[in-house]
């Protein structure tokens, strides 16, 4: 079998991104299967990231594979200067699969030309997160039924968010529609909107939220962070327009759902949590099982 | 204005000649052919007067005949350069260089963060044709525009 990695969402076909949610679905219905016994898996944190690695880890338990690895590089050889090169082939000699996060952008794909086992990107840099965009569009399927013709309002950070980038391409083989409402400084940028537009989707820019949030069947929250301005003053004055609370959601639709790829800080007033379209602590349990699914496909134990 | 130019740089009898270089461009375009490091006899004439260009530059290298590959990366530096193919003191050939789908090294990632300027990796760009050339770099996947090219070494 030829080897596949998981880098970046354009490394899968649509039909490979319909076929992951299938195997998430399957995997939420039956989660107890020990595919992988006697397989071990590397799960290599160059850099740390609690969230991420836990979901993967317990992706990798649950299909009763062995785990080793590094949560960061204090104690590695990595700390005494050891190249990328080096490192990754090591370590490709003693596992099956390598799950890796690295600060530096293009370390993965970089890594899958060094190594003969597949590899899995859990984040480069802003680069790409794969595994959150797959995740995300399994619960948009779990919650709309569909990946078809979705309205999506994507909000706050959309210049640097490689989450709203990957699920922007990835949304783009369903017939989706966007909203996009960002700070002039963090608007979406033109290569996307282009993107859009060649493959003939329809797309809106807005300065606030809105009467849009009406219309929309999913609502995707991004952080808007201070670091991202030059000008502290214009993120005093426009910080508070990114933010949602449960009293915008009163006509919203039935079957809307809010989420976000986490952690949040203030960009969703606590008040949402409690509302029954609040749904990115769901988000996060669909995690596990799309990684098991993506793991389960890339070492062909599902096809 | 043929006379004139043959007194601004001597003929060669076999070889290459790259002409129509922007002035400003012909550096580069040394670093790139590596011609630094080459054994022929090379002639390097700037600041030419041109009536297209205004100013251009011109590289003569003796007994060394460039592969279209080569030539190709010219095309990232000066799209309306010329290379001619000269044997016996004739232009045998008159080739226009051609912007390559994808180039690997020379050129340098605009990315601080990206792999390629943090450890020892080659870089590789597949190559967008636009306006400002576009360079995407295979690793971190940003774009590197012409415009703030930085040639690696």
């Amino acid at each position: 079998m030829e080897k596949k990695n998981l880098i970046s969402i354009t490394d899968f076909s649509k039909e490979e991104i319909i076929r992951i949610t299938e195997l998430a679905a399957d995997f939420e219905q039956n989660p107890h299967q020990k595919l992988l016994e006697g397989k071990v898996i590397a799960s290599l944190f160059f850099e740390p990231s609690t969230r991420t690695r836990l979901s993967f880890e317990s992706a990798m338990n649950r299909l009763g594979a062995r785990v080793i690895g590094f949560s960061d590089t204090t104690n590695t050889s990595v700390s005494k200067g050891e190249t990328l090169h080096d490192t990754i082939l090591t370590i490709s000699n003693y596992c099956d699969m390598i799950v890796m996060r690295h600060s530096l952008e293009g370390a993965p794909r970089y890594a899958s030309e060094v190594s003969k086992i597949p590899i899995v990107n859990a984040g480069d840099g802003a680069n790409q997160h794969p595994s959150q965009t797959l995740l995300d569009l399994y619960s948009i399927k779990k919650t709309q039924g569909t990946l078809d013709g979705i309205k999506i309002m994507m909000i706050g950070d959309l210049k640097y968010g490689r989450t709203v980038h990957s699920l922007l391409e990835a949304l783009s083989h369903f017939n989706a529609e966007f909203i996009f409402v960002s700070p002039e400084e963090l608007s979406m940028p033109m290569e996307y909107k282009n993107g859009l537009t060649d493959k003939g989707l329809k797309f809106t820019e807005k300065r606030e939220i809105g009467e849009e949030i009406n219309s929309a069947d999913i609502v995707y929250m991004t952080r808007v962070q201070r670091e991202r301005f030059t000008d502290h003053m214009e993120y005093e004055r426009v910080k508070n327009a990114y933010v949602l609370r449960n009293s915008m959601l009163a006509n919203t639709k039935e079957n809307m759902r809010i989420l976000h790829p986490l952690p949040r800080v203030n960009e969703i007033d606590p008040d949402v949590d409690s509302n029954p379209k609040a749904y990115y602590f769901e988000q996060t349990e669909n995690g596990v099982y799309t990684r098991m699914a993506i793991i389960s496909y890339l070492l062909g134990v599902k096809k | 204005m043929s006379k004139d130019k043959k007194v601004q740089v001597t003929a060669i009898e076999n070889g290459t000649v790259i002409d129509h270089i922007p002035a400003d461009s012909l550096f580069k375009i040394v670093r790139i052919l590596r011609l630094e490091s080459e054994i022929n006899k090379v002639t390097f004439g700037t600041n030419l007067e041109s009536k297209v260009m205004g100013k251009k530059a011109i590289i003569k290298i003796n007994d060394r005949y460039c592969e279209q590959e080569e030539v190709n990366r010219i095309a990232i530096i000066a799209p309306m350069s010329i290379v001619n193919t000269i044997k016996n003191f004739d232009v045998v050939e008159k080739r226009k260089v051609v912007i390559p789908d994808s180039i690997e090294g020379f050129v340098k990632c605009g990315n601080p963060k990206c792999i390629t300027n943090n450890e020892p990796v080659k870089t590789s760009f597949s190559i967008i044709k636009s306006e400002d050339i576009t360079f995407k770099c295979r690793y971190c996947e940003k774009n590197t525009y012409q415009s703030e090219m930085i040639l690696i070494k």
